[in-house]
Order: C-alpha cells, then sequence, then structure tokens
C-alpha cells in the first residue's frame, strides 16, 4: 500500500482484486503461453470501471487522478499474475494522454472515448529500428499535402501495436532535431500502413508488440495532436508519467515475487527444516522487503508530486531507476529461494524473472534516466 | 419502492486464519473487514429492483443501508453508497454488544420511522452463520416475510413474486408489500431480478456490480446518519451469551498412499469408515 492512499483507493482496490482474481488469474498461465489475452479483455476491464481510472468522466472515463490508477494496475499484477495481460491492457496509458492533454474536442471524442469503452486499442509509436533512446533523432517522416500528411518510415517494439485501432506516432514534420517533431494519430487500414509480426520477447508474454511500417501513408491533417513540430515536448511530459507507472508496475512484481518467496519458503523443507528455518532465506527475504519498501516509497513520493503540479521529470528518472533495481534484484532472489523449481515455467517467479527483464530498457533506458539525472543535477 | 438493506461487515472469510482467541475473547484487530457476501447480494438485489438496468445512476425509488457497529464501520456503508445506495445508517454499537434479536427488535423501530416499502436482507451472515435477523425482524413487525430468494419479479411494486430454491425444483412465493426478503447467492445471476422498469429481456452481468471510481468518491457527499442503539429500542441487552472460543485444532499432515489396496486397507483399518 502507498502512504497516499484513502478509503477511495482501498475500495478501488478492492474492486481490481475482484476482477483480476475471477478474469484474470485463472486465466494467467494460458494467456502468457499463448502470447495473447483475448480482445474482449479490454471490454470487461472498462465495464468493471478500471479501464477509464484517471481519465475524465466527459470523456468516459472514471475520474481521479494517476494515484488511483497506479493503484488499480498494482492490484491487478498483484491479483492477476500476468504483467503481460495488465500491460497489454493498460497501453493506452502511454497512447492516450497527449490526446487528451494536447487534442481537439472532436480528436477526444474520436479516439479517447471508444478506448475507454474498451471498443477500440490504442498504442503509442516513438521508437524506430535505427534507435528509441535518441528520440530527437527520429526518421520517420511526414511532409504536409494538402489535407493529408504522407508518412513514411517504420516503428519497432510497439506494446499492444499488433491489435491497435490506432498508434499515436511520433513523426519529423519538419527539420532535424527536436524541434521538428509532431504527434500523428495513425489508424489501422489506412493504406500504406501495415503492421509486421508479433514480436517474441524475453517476457511481457501475454501483450503483442509490433513492429509498424509507413510507406506513403496518407494521414489526414485532422488527426495532427497539438501544434506541428511541438510533438518532442509532449513526448517528454508523457514519458514523465510513463516512468512512474513503471516504477509502481516494478513495485508490484517486486510485491508479488515477494510474496511468492515467503509462501514457498515456509512450505518447502531441506535439511529436516522449512527454507524458513534459515536465517539465509530470512535475511534475503528482509532484504527484499526493505529494498521494496524504499521503492513504494519513493514511488509514492513521485505519486504526490506529479499530482500536485509539480515538475518530476528529474525524480520520475530517479524513481524509475530505483524501483527497477529493486524488481530486478528481488525477482532474482526470488527465482534463487525458489531453487530449481524457481527456473521452471510452472512458477510464478520464473515469469516475474522475465518481466522484471524488460523495465530498465522500456520507457528509458536506465542509462538515459542517468543522463536524465546528469542534466537536472547540472553535473556539467 | 424504497428499500431498507441491513447488512454487516464480517472478517475477510479468506484470512479466516488470522482469528485469534485470547482468554475466551475473540480478538478482532488487524483482521481485514469486508461486507458480509449475502448482504452483498442484498445491496445489488436492491438497486437492480430500483433501476432499468441500463441508466444504472438513476435510481427509481431510494435504497436505504444500515449497519450496526463501531465508527470504523462506516467504510461498509461507503461502499455501498459508492455501488448506488442512496443513504445509510449507522446504528453506533461495538462489534460484540449485540445479538441477532437486538439488532432485529432495533430493526423494527428504524422500519417504523423509515417505512420502507421492503426490507432486503441477506440470508445469513457467514461469520456466526446465526440466520436470524430477517425472520425475526418480520416477525416482530408482524410483516409477510419469503427467506432464500433465488429470484424475485416485481409486480408493479405491490407484491413481489419470490423463487426460492428447495429440493426438485423451485417454490414461488407472492408476498404483498411491505414485506419482508432475505436472498441467496442465486438471486445476482444475470436475469434473476425483474423490476418494473427493466425489460425482461435486459441480463445483469453475473454478481454484484463494480463501483465506478467516480461513485466512490461520490459516495462520501452521500447522508450518513449516525443513530444511538438506545434510541431505537429500550432492552439492548443481548439473549445470547458467549461463553468461550475455541479455535478449529490444527490439520494434522496426510499420508500419501503408493496406491488403492492400501486406500482400501487403510480406510478398513485406520480410518474404519469401510
Ligand atoms: C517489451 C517492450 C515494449 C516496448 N514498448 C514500446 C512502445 O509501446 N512504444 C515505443 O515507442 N517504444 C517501446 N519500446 C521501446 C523502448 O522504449 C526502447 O527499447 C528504449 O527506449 C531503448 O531504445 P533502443 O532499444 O533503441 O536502444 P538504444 O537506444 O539503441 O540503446 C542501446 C543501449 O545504448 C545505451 N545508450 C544509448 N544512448 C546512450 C547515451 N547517450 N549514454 C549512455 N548509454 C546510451 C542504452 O542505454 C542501451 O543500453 C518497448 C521496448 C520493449 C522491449
Amino acid at each position: 500500500m502507498f502512504l497516499f492512499e484513502t478509503d477511495e483507493h482501498a475500495e478501488l482496490r478492492k474492486n481490481a482484486r475482484r476482477f483480476a482474481e475471477t478474469r484474470i488469474k485463472p486465466h494467467a498461465s494460458a494467456w502468457e503461453e499463448a502470447e495473447e489475452f483475448p480482445r474482449e479483455l479490454y471490454g470487461e476491464v472498462a465495464r468493471a470501471g478500471l479501464l477509464g481510472v484517471s481519465y475524465p468522466e466527459e470523456l468516459g472515463g472514471m475520474g481521479g487522478d494517476i494515484s488511483h490508477a497506479l493503484v488499480a494496475s498494482e492490484e491487478m499484477v498483484l491479483a492477476g499474475h500476468s504483467v503481460g495481460t495488465v500491460v497489454g491492457v493498460g497501453s493506452h496509458g502511454i497512447a492516450l494522454p497527449p490526446i487528451v492533454r494536447l487534442g481537439t474536442p472532436e480528436q477526444k471524442e474520436r479516439f479517447v472515448r471508444p478506448v475507454l469503452t474498451g471498443e477500440k486499442i490504442s498504442a503509442l509509436g516513438i521508437t524506430e529500428p535505427g534507435g528509441g533512446s535518441d528520440v530527437a533523432s527520429l526518421r520517420t517522416t511526414a511532409v504536409r499535402d494538402g489535407d493529408h500528411y504522407v508518412v513514411n518510415g517504420s516503428k519497432t517494439f510497439i506494446t499492444s501495436g499488433v491489435r491497435a485501432d490506432f498508434v499515436t506516432t511520433a513523426v519529423r514534420t519538419g527539420g532535424p532535431g527536436h524541434g521538428g517533431v509532431s504527434l500523428l494519430v495513425i489508424e489501422r487500414g489506412t493504406k500504406g500502413f501495415t503492421v509486421g509480426k508479433k514480436l517474441k520477447k524475453t517476457g511481457w508474454w501475454a501483450t503483442d508488440t509490433a513492429e509498424l511500417s509507413f510507406e506513403e501513408c496518407r494521414v489526414p491533417v485532422a488527426n495532427l495532436i497539438g501544434e506541428e513540430n511541438t510533438g518532442f515536448y509532449a513526448i517528454m511530459m508523457n514519458f514523465a508519467s510513463e516512468r512512474i507507472y513503471l516504477a509502481a508496475q516494478c513495485v508490484a512484481i517486486a510485491e508479488l515475487a515477494y510474496r511468492e518467496s515467503i509462501t514457498y519458503a515456509k512450505e518447502r523443507h531441506a535439511f529436516g527444516k522449512s527454507l524458513m528455518g534459515f536465517q539465509v532465506t530470512r535475511h534475503k527475504l528482509a532484504d527484499m522487503a526493505s529494498r521494496i519498501a524504499a521503492a513504494r516509497a519513493l514511488t509514492g513520493e513521485i505519486t504526490i508530486r506529479y499530482v500536485r503540479g509539480e515538475d518530476v521529470t528529474s525524480l520520475a528518472a530517479k524513481a524509475k531507476n530505483v524501483a527497477t533495481d529493486t524488481c530486478s534484484f528481488v525477482c532474482d532472489q526470488a527465482v534463487q529461494i525458489h531453487g530449481g523449481n524457481g527456473y521452471m515455467r510452472e512458477y510464478l517467479v520464473e515469469r516475474l524473472y522475465r518481466d522484471a527483464r524488460l523495465y530498465p530498457i522500456g520507457g528509458g533506458t536506465r542509462e538515459i534516466m542517468n543522463e536524465i539525472i546528469s542534466k537536472t543535477e547540472g553535473y556539467g | 419502492m424504497k428499500i431498507l438493506v441491513p447488512l454487516k461487515r464480517v472478517a475477510d472469510p479468506d484470512n479466516a486464519n488470522k482469528v485469534k482467541v485470547n482468554a475466551g475473547k475473540l480478538v478482532t484487530t488487524g483482521l481485514e473487514w469486508k461486507p458480509n457476501p449475502f448482504d452483498e447480494y442484498a445491496v445489488e438485489t436492491a438497486l437492480r429492483l430500483t433501476e432499468n438496468g441500463t441508466a444504472t445512476k438513476t435510481r427509481q425509488g431510494e435504497v436505504v443501508v444500515v449497519t450496526f457497529g463501531p465508527k470504523d464501520s462506516e467504510t461498509t456503508l461507503r461502499a455501498m453508497l459508492g455501488t448506488g445506495a442512496d443513504r445509510a445508517i449507522r446504528v453506533d454499537t461495538g462489534d460484540d454488544q449485540i445479538d441477532g434479536d437486538v439488532v432485529a427488535r432495533a430493526l423494527k423501530a428504524l422500519v417504523e420511522k423509515e417505512k420502507p416499502d421492503l426490507v432486503l436482507c441477506g440470508k445469513q451472515a457467514v461469520d456466526g452463520d446465526s440466520g436470524q435477523v430477517g425472520q425475526q425482524l418480520a416477525e416482530y413487525l408482524g410483516w409477510p416475510q419469503a427467506t432464500f430468494a433465488g429470484s424475485i419479479e416485481s409486480e408493479g411494486d405491490k407484491a413481489l413474486l419470490v423463487g426460492r430454491e428447495v429440493d426438485g425444483g423451485t417454490i414461488k412465493l407472492r408476498v404483498e408489500l411491505p414485506a419482508v426478503v432475505s436472498v441467496d447467492l442465486r438471486i445476482v445471476a444475470p436475469k434473476s431480478v425483474k423490476s418494473v422498469h427493466t425489460p425482461a429481456t435486459h441480463a445483469y452481468p453475473e454478481g454484484v456490480r463494480f463501483a465506478a471510481l467516480m461513485a466512490i468518491m461520490a459516495a462520501k457527499k452521500k447522508p450518513l446518519a449516525e443513530v444511538k442503539l438506545a434510541d431505537l429500542t429500550s432492552d439492548a441487552a443481548p439473549k445470547i451469551q458467549y461463553l468461550d472460543y475455541e479455535l478449529p485444532p490444527a490439520r494434522k499432515a496426510g499420508v500419501k498412499v503408493k496406491d488403492v489396496t492400501e486406500l482400501v486397507t487403510r480406510l478398513k483399518t485406520e480410518a474404519k469408515v469401510v
């Protein structure tokens, strides 16, 4: 539980737990192994009031802010046991905010509302095969031609990209560098937009990840989000909230791996006593618990600051790295406590260990986080 | 239709192993509380009876929830206000100073004040499993009652056709309002409740509804009144005395048998059941 949680958060947690226990957990392994969860799940999550959390009611959302969204998503991971499913269902968390923040009323109706009811799936397309860290150098171009932009280029590692009905896409509308970047919503079925094969990954199996390509793809100017050539700023704003989400996911995954380890350590016996009977095991768990407490505290703090409207660019980078390291450490220890079973696909911690590997990479790498911190701290 | 739903919180049955006994008393500190599941079904039933199935924010009538307990039991009431109940009443008591009979007599006084058309309650609470309050209340009020309802059909909000599952079929009872009805698990099946406002074809999702976040937040502003137990009944002394509590014995480890022959032998010689 985060320190910021109120009775409202507690009620929301209960809802998320009830939903995930009945609708995700029984299928968690099957969906992860199948590398897909049913599309209908989006609608079910929406009807349970969990998809629109933190989005305004006027757009079909459930109200609340990011603190509520984090709690709902943490509880879905804890009770649902499928990180891939939760991040797949949650891909709108990075695809919609720029539209909510900068879109016209008409764009919000077209793109935000149907996603929050679970009818449409959305994705965010920033990363390109040529590189993801250096966003300002992206190469996908969008050249204005009358009422349309003609888009050429490709994107990769796009979460929910295989099934997405539209992709909030970063394109180059202007000159080189960050001043030439815009955000364009590109819809599935637009001529010249093709979705490549589903990519095979280390973890996050239940979510699909795709490479997308655009060839002379004509996108209406009406799909431009915000003003031309101001997209870079919107992307950076979006990264801040994405990193808070990712930090909270790390806390959730670590918490789950920790809980699984406690159960296992009590049940498993060696040398005539339970694993819990060994001080080494207890101290491993104590280290895990301490790191989780630290990551949770920092994630909680940044959430409060973000809700207050503070600039959290640097703290988001710090929180993401702290939470990421916690998650990697805890999942590694969890596998160790499980011994050979921890290396077997039947055991949840094996999957969590693989899921954990994404976090120092996705949403900005660990090194890029340190670059951001270096800049804001003014190391020169 | 105005409906009164009495409900109680119970220790989370999934964490029942946390219940402790100290010097013959139940220790409830550190327990997680949940609304009694059957009471949640009663609230869901009340909501279904007072809406048209699709516009679930518009209540065609009033749903009032009431609980007996200390201040922190208001969380349970707020949760129900979040799912759609209009108003809540907390009768201030400790958790262990009351029994079913006190509750029934206090509810009688509350019913006379509130004048609902229907009192809907769960068939029993999953902690004590007494299953008495609904029946006693009907007796004290002199109202008709139908217990363990698996389905309810409103007949113009003048009477209810209540289905009760029995061995080999369903009995249908017609009760004229005002009445007391207690509900069973099946009442939250998709088509178990038919209100006068809902099209006959309407199917609800299985189970009790999820409260939307904005409704959870708005529930803070809905009226929640506190009533003193002494204002409802002059005789608040419980008739049931709990003398002692004992935890169930810890389960012994089982044995693994290698084949059916050994199983049968052990059933004969050790368990002596065959
Ligand atoms: C499962 C998954 C899902 C993803 N989902 C999405 C999505 O939905 N949308 C999206 O747009 N992207 C998505 N990504 C992409 C992700 O954001 C990028 O992988 C990430 O930003 C890194 O970019 P890259 O892979 O091109 O690595 P590169 O940029 O090529 O970096 C390679 C290595 O070089 C290091 N490096 C680079 N620059 C520097 C520097 N200046 N100083 C020090 N070290 C440096 C990096 O830290 C890294 O270790 C996803 C990735 C994965 C794996």
